[in-house]
């Protein structure tokens, strides 16, 4: 945690800073900040997308069905929640999809972090550090590094199309499986485009690793999937970095989620209250010895340590998760064959299941309670931005305190960078920006 | 999305979410379009995804609905190789980057087609559901003949 700013000596000064719309985050959402005799009196980040009510519609649906509904929760990541909830099915129904399917689930994943770490990375999140509006500014002054962003985000979205029959909210996946598994020529034409991608995403994280970074750490409480073989993507057992090892189904006894008045988005706290960290920086400090030795050669290039606790470095930490993505889609590629079957049969019958991957942006997790008729009675969804508003809040109130003596459109910016370290998926966790700043 | 395919007749695109209110709008016009066995493509994906879609095209017409204060249906028309895009002027769509970010980016990156219209019917209500306003519906019938004027039909 940061200092606490020293208290003003001056006259009494207030000011009311206002963010009115969070702009380059996905969903509506605003943060209002009063500062008091140079301290916070109050800061709020409220999230206004209005709920969508997922859990209520999906009771009564056939299992079979859950991947498909829960996926339109998101267009950058339909992955997590098609694999959330066919894992947290197979579990409700005793079936586990092992071998080259599996390989198959943990390649298009690679997909959609690469598409999801490059859209926000290169487009959204290096503006703030080069002082630009946006992404536009950058390719007018860097229009190689835009094209090269532009196609790697592209390489992700073929992985998807390839495995996924297509690049937004893929139709080929299944509780159990796939409808159809890729042809081995389809999955052999990544190899080439893949070695690329594992060079570009390198020379954009040490092109990134030259931006100013501002000085800002915290002892963040990281939880992240942890998997004994491989750095964990699409399963694993929970971890923190304070000690915690459960297995996904443990969920609910360790962590909480609480309505507050201020957000349409439940708050994720730790059962005894406490803010969390889920995403690329939480995966990073726990799993950082099962990256590859380039892709952790990378990290260093671009200035990140083993452990990183400054947030605004997050930016880094998904071009390394970029560049390792690539090589393990391409450690797939290579061998993939075509299995006989697409899928395990699935039986339908009563159970209660849970299911949990790593989204771009941190675990996502999925418990759903069926009937004999395999018919859905109840569900629960925890994403990741819901699971971090606290830490967003947290990390804003360091930030503010630290920074209490710039201009308010200086503060502002701040704040909104802040808030972009998390890549805050709102349409997902609404259950997002307007930015409200007053001092008196 | 459908495949994508070089094509030498016009590349028609329709951005928006039909359940999102007005933002359905160029939905319905591409369904006009298809009734009339004009291809034209709906289009769901991201503002980056859409450039990629008109790399290398001739002829590219795309419709999106506008939200700039204009009286609901009223339809703007934009030769975005001669001018620019206004900001804040059309919906944005996943993380903002939209149909005006798609074009001014391809703008500075060389990447535009040879000939791209884009065509903005202002719509009114963008909340949930499949309905369209009725002063955009009205609309939807003047935007699918200027189109057909546009490409000879």
């Amino acid at each position: 945690m940061t200092k606490k700013a020293s208290r003003s000596t001056s006259r009494p000064t207030s000011r009311r800073i206002k963010v009115d719309a969070l702009s380059r985050v996905e969903g509506e959402g605003a943060l209002d900040l009063h500062i008091q005799n140079g301290e916070i009196k109050d800061l709020k980040f409220r999230i206004f997308e209005p709920p969508r009510f997922f859990e209520a519609f999906l009771q009564g649906r056939d299992f079979s069905e859950a991947p498909d509904i829960t996926s339109r929760i998101c267009g950058i990541c339909p992955i997590a929640y098609i694999m959330g909830a066919s894992h947290a099915m197979e579990d409700a129904l005793g079936v586990e999809v092992t071998g080259p399917l599996n390989d198959l689930r943990r390649m298009i994943y690679c997909g959609e972090w690469i598409e999801s770490h490059v859209l926000h990375a290169a487009m959204l999140h290096a503006p703030d550090f080069l002082e630009l509006d946006d992404a536009l500014q950058i390719a007018k002054s860097n229009p190689e590094l835009v094209k090269t962003a532009l196609q790697l985000k592209k390489l992700g979205n073929d992985i998807l199309e390839v495995i996924g029959g297509r690049a937004v909210h893929p139709v080929n996946l299944k509780v159990g499986g796939f409808y159809k598994v890729p042809r081995k020529s389809a999955v052999r034409a990544l190899i080439e485009p893949l070695k690329w991608g594992i060079e570009a995403s390198r020379e954009l994280a040490v092109a990134f690793g030259k931006f100013d970074f501002p000085d800002f750490d915290y002892d963040y409480t990281c939880v992240s999937l942890k998997h004994e073989k491989e750095y964990a993507i699409h399963e694993g057992r929970i971890v923190s970095n304070r000690g915690l090892d459960i297995p996904v189904r443990d969920f609910p006894n360790h962590f909480l989620e609480e309505h507050v008045a201020h957000s349409n988005a439940l708050h994720g706290m730790t059962k005894d209250g406490e803010a969390y960290l889920v995403g690329p920086i939480a995966r990073y400090n726990n799993n950082f010895d099962q990256l590859s030795k380039t892709a952790r050669a990378t990290a260093k290039a671009a200035g990140l340590g083993n452990i990183c606790t400054n947030p605004f470095q997050s930016i880094l930490v998904r071009m390394v998760e970029t560049q390792y993505a690539c090589e393990e889609a391409l450690r797939i590629a290579k061998t993939y064959e075509e299995p006989d079957a697409s899928c395990v049969k699935m039986v339908p019958g009563k159970g209660t299941g849970h299911g949990c991957t790593e989204a771009p942006r941190g675990i996502c997790y999925h418990r759903y309670s069926l009937d004999k008729k395999g018919l859905i009675t109840r569900a629960t969804i925890v994403p990741p931005t819901a699971q971090n508003q606290k830490q967003i809040e947290a990390d804003l109130h360091g930030m503010v305190e630290k920074n209490l003596t710039l201009a308010d459109e200086k503060l502002k910016w701040r704040c909104e960078q802040t808030i972009r370290n998390y890549d805050p998926c709102i349409s997902c966790a609404t259950h997002f920006l307007k930015l409200n700043i007053t001092r008196d | 999305m459908t495949k994508i395919v070089k094509s030498k007749t016009p590349w028609i695109i329709g951005v928006g979410n039909p359940l999102r209110g007005d933002d359905g709008v160029a939905a319905a016009v591409i369904a006009h379009l298809k009734a009339e066995d004009i291809p034209a493509y709906e289009f769901d994906g991201d503002g980056a995804e859409l450039m990629e879609t008109w790399v290398g095209q001739g002829r590219v017409i795309v419709i999106d609905a506008a939200s700039s204060g204009a009286p609901a249906g009223t339809l703007h028309r934009f030769e975005a190789n001669v001018e620019e895009l206004p900001k804040n002027f059309f919906r944005h769509s996943t993380h903002q980057f939209g149909v005006a970010e798609a074009v001014e980016m391809a703008r500075v990156l060389n990447q535009l087609p040879g000939h791209l219209t884009v065509y903005g019917i202002e719509g009114v209500d963008f909340g949930f559901g499949s309905r369209l306003s009725p002063d955009v519906e009205a609309a939807v019938q003047d935007v699918v003949q200027q189109i057909k004027t546009d490409i000879g039909r």
